[in-house]
């Protein structure tokens, strides 16, 4: 009759349990420690500072920001919007250019594979950082200087400040201009699921490509020339030569010009390998079945191919995003004001709060990778549940 | 054998703890001791001096790996001052987020690091005895703008270094003048400059002693200048840990000294001499040949003699590492003796 207390079973309980206390005990001082310094340096721990005044200026901001009302709450608002512009785009932006890659890396002309797949190699192997110093550098240097910019009819600017554009103002009549796109990007909706029903069923495809490029455009240029001609016109305004360089429309600054450039094209040669993998996961038969329906290649691959492969691509796609959305705050190393840069950076010099401004933002990336996370698991679950 | 595993892992679990244990101890071991830093310093044999990791002229090393500047002078001084031998300094390079926890942590006797003099630093158990550079944010713009103002820069793009008190001083300035900019911010001054030089600002902002050296690192120097005007007070005093009222005193004269000597006509390459010959009553109490002025702050009556034979006076010091004998060419401006229209006013020794 052995001890109960020689069980393995009790002695791997005792050191769990041991080794928890051990954790706890040195979560504990390490608090202690952090409280004890903190009080020593006279820092008033909370976020009570969130509230007080910043004082400083941000380059780009997409919300109203003026240095002598802005509080430190507004600052992260300002780098929190910044970090949301920037992944928001780059993902779009990747997920659009790794369909391509990918899909190419399997087509039939060999021109296209092997550029493919230089593109992936090139992209892939080199460390992003890298790669964001060549685009905000070497390539912002080889544009004309700020005093003598590249013109194209005094409508649209190109020089190392920023590529500037004319910036139309969709307020008052002129919402029915995007209410028009976005009604034609919900027809366009429809006609994708008609045509991935009639397939199911056998029957011929709806064409979707052409139909549903003029119902994205066509709508919103309806309605912009409707309103010029009912002496409503949109109005636009133009950028124009300032005293040191271009002012006014919609400038796009090389920091985020660089950025979202950088983040777009690294993570798209990851997300085509990525499509890639899905495209081959899917069974030769599938194809040749398609043919045998009569369906293009394109339309086999949309119809057909794709849908099925998104079941491979999906979870590792999600992984990818999360990683855009990480790699965005390399924005520190180019001057592009994102959360970090502007929080981590200039907020946490001037207030000491440390503890907290750190907090903070690791609970901004987390909640944004969660939700990116849920999203996709949410549309993995849609995919993966399809059967034809 | 089967029992030997267990057992390990209890010895662990029971060490982490321990080991939990020691880690806060040495910091609380090492609180600010009161009227012990000359002692310690004494005791170890020599000072440990919180430096810049790299600004021209104040504490750079130089080819032999020497450190040299204003900064590395005076911590030499003091160095001087307290073992007649101005070596007697190990100096340890600080970035500028984590200089004031070294000085407060105990790891250096004093910080000289180019760093500004502010109400909420003072309070922050830091004391600043004595402002060995007056400083103020500048502008280094290209001379082909033809600006001559600050004023000129109304819509211009300035490019500045995140993190520091510049970012408030610019958005002060433009906005109590009703005047804009357009900013953007780096984490160091190698890319900031290097943005300046590209060409994506107009203009580079930074404290005015920094533009020298910055100016130095373009591809044509002669092409930027550095505006007169200043538009903030940036009084640059080296920093020691509160509490301690003998080495504050120590500091400060180690300062008003190097002033004092100079301004009696007291430098390196006539220090000598003058102990020899010391006509004048103020040279005397300066050399120590009269009174008991350095044993009163714990040092010897000829601490003076020390700074000035080893390291000079502040001119000797100024013009060795920022004036026109060295590539910066920084103007002595405020830096000036009282009596000369600058700033620079050492108290009597008597």
């Amino acid at each position: 009759m052995p001890d109960p207390r020689s069980t393995p079973r009790w002695r791997a309980l005792v050191v769990q349990a041991v080794l928890v206390l051990a954790l706890a005990g040195l979560a504990y001082l390490a608090a202690a420690n952090a409280a004890q310094k903190l009080a020593r340096q006279g820092i008033v721990a909370g976020f009570g500072f969130l509230g007080r005044a910043a004082g400083f200026d941000i380059g780009q901001s997409l919300m109203p920001y003026a240095a002598a009302t802005a509080t430190y709450f507004d600052a992260f608002l300002v780098g929190l919007l910044n970090t949301l512009l920037v992944s928001g785009l780059a993902i779009v932006l990747s997920t659009a250019l790794g369909f391509a890659i990918g899909i190419a890396r399997r087509a039939e002309n060999l021109l296209v594979r092997a550029f493919a797949a230089a593109y992936v190699e090139v992209f892939r192997n080199l460390p992003l950082l890298l790669q964001l110093l060549v685009w905000y550098v070497a390539v912002r240097v080889a544009l004309p200087a700020p005093d003598d910019p590249a013109a194209w009819g005094q409508a649209v600017f190109l020089s190392q400040r920023g590529l500037f554009l004319p910036r139309p103002d969709f307020w008052g009549f002129a919402a029915l201009v995007p209410l028009a796109c976005a009604a034609g990007l919900f027809a366009t909706g429809l006609l994708i699921r008609a045509s991935r029903r009639a397939v199911a069923l056998g029957q011929k495809p709806v064409p979707v490509l052409w139909p549903g490029a003029l119902l994205v455009l066509g709508p919103p240029a309806l309605a912009w020339a409707g309103l010029a001609l009912a002496g409503h016109p949109v109005p636009v305004a133009y950028p124009a030569r300032g005293p040191f360089d271009i002012e006014g429309g919609l400038p796009v600054r090389p920091e985020f010009a660089a950025l979202l450039i950088g983040l777009s094209t690294y993570s798209a040669a990851f997300i085509a390998e990525i499509v890639r993998s899905g495209l081959d996961s899917v069974g030769r038969g599938q194809r040749e079945a398609a043919a045998a329906l009569s369906l293009s290649g394109a339309q086999a691959l949309r119809l057909v191919v794709l849908p099925q492969a998104m079941r491979v691509i999906v979870p590792p796609l999600t992984s990818q995003y999360l990683n855009t959305t990480k790699n965005s705050s390399l924005a520190v190393l180019i001057g592009y004001p994102d959360l970090v840069h502007v929080f981590m950076g200039t907020v946490l010099n001037q207030t000491n709060q440390a503890v907290e401004v750190v907090t903070l933002t690791m609970c901004v990336y987390l909640s944004l990778s969660l939700a990116t996370a849920l999203l996709m698991n949410r549309y993995n679950a849609r995919v993966a549940g399809a059967r034809r | 054998m089967r029992v030997v595993r267990p057992k390990a892992g209890l010895l662990l679990a029971l060490a982490l703890p321990a080991l939990a244990l020691l880690a806060p101890l040495p910091a609380r071991a090492a609180p600010a001791p009161a009227e012990r830093t000359l002692a310690d310093i004494k005791a170890r044999g020599h000072l440990v001096c919180g430096v810049s990791p790299g600004v021209a002229g104040f504490s750079v090393p130089d080819g032999q790996g020497r450190w040299t500047g204003l900064d590395v002078d005076f911590c030499r001084a003091l160095a001087a001052a307290i073992f007649d031998n101005p070596e007697a300094v190990r100096f340890i390079p600080q970035s500028s987020a984590a200089r004031f926890t070294a000085l407060q942590s105990g790891e250096i006797d004093v910080l000289a690091r180019n760093t500004t003099w502010t109400l909420s630093r003072d309070t922050a158990a830091m004391n600043f005895p004595a402002i060995t550079f007056y400083d103020g944010q500048g502008f280094l713009v290209r001379k082909a703008l033809n600006i001559t103002e600050v004023k000129q820069l109304d819509r211009a793009t300035i490019c500045l270094q995140q993190g520091t008190t510049t970012e408030l001083n610019l958005a002060d300035w433009f906005r109590t003048r009703g005047l804009t900019y357009r900013v953007v911010t780096f984490a160091n001054s190698e890319q900031t400059l290097g943005a300046y030089e590209s060409g994506r600002c107009d203009a580079y902002s930074t404290d005015q002693s920094s533009l020298y050296g910055e100016r130095l690192k373009t591809a044509h120097p002669d092409d930027h200048v550095i505006l007169r005007e200043a538009i903030s007070k940036e009084p640059f005093a080296p920093a020691v840990r509160q509490g301690d009222d003998q080495w504050r005193d120590i500091v400060a004269w180690t300062h008003y000294a190097m002033l004092d000597a100079e301004e009696a006509g007291i430098a390196q390459d006539n220090v000598e001499r003058m102990h020899r010959e010391a006509l004048s009553p103020d040279v005397k109490r300066i050399l120590g040949l009269e009174g008991t002025y350095g044993e009163r702050l714990g040092l010897t009556a000829d601490w003076a003699f020390r700074i000035v034979r080893h390291v000079g006076n502040y001119g000797d010091s100024f013009a060795r590492n920022l004036g026109d004998a060295t590539p910066l060419k920084i103007p002595r401006g405020l830096n000036a003796q009282w009596n000369q229209g600058g700033l620079q006013y050492g108290p009597p020794i008597r």
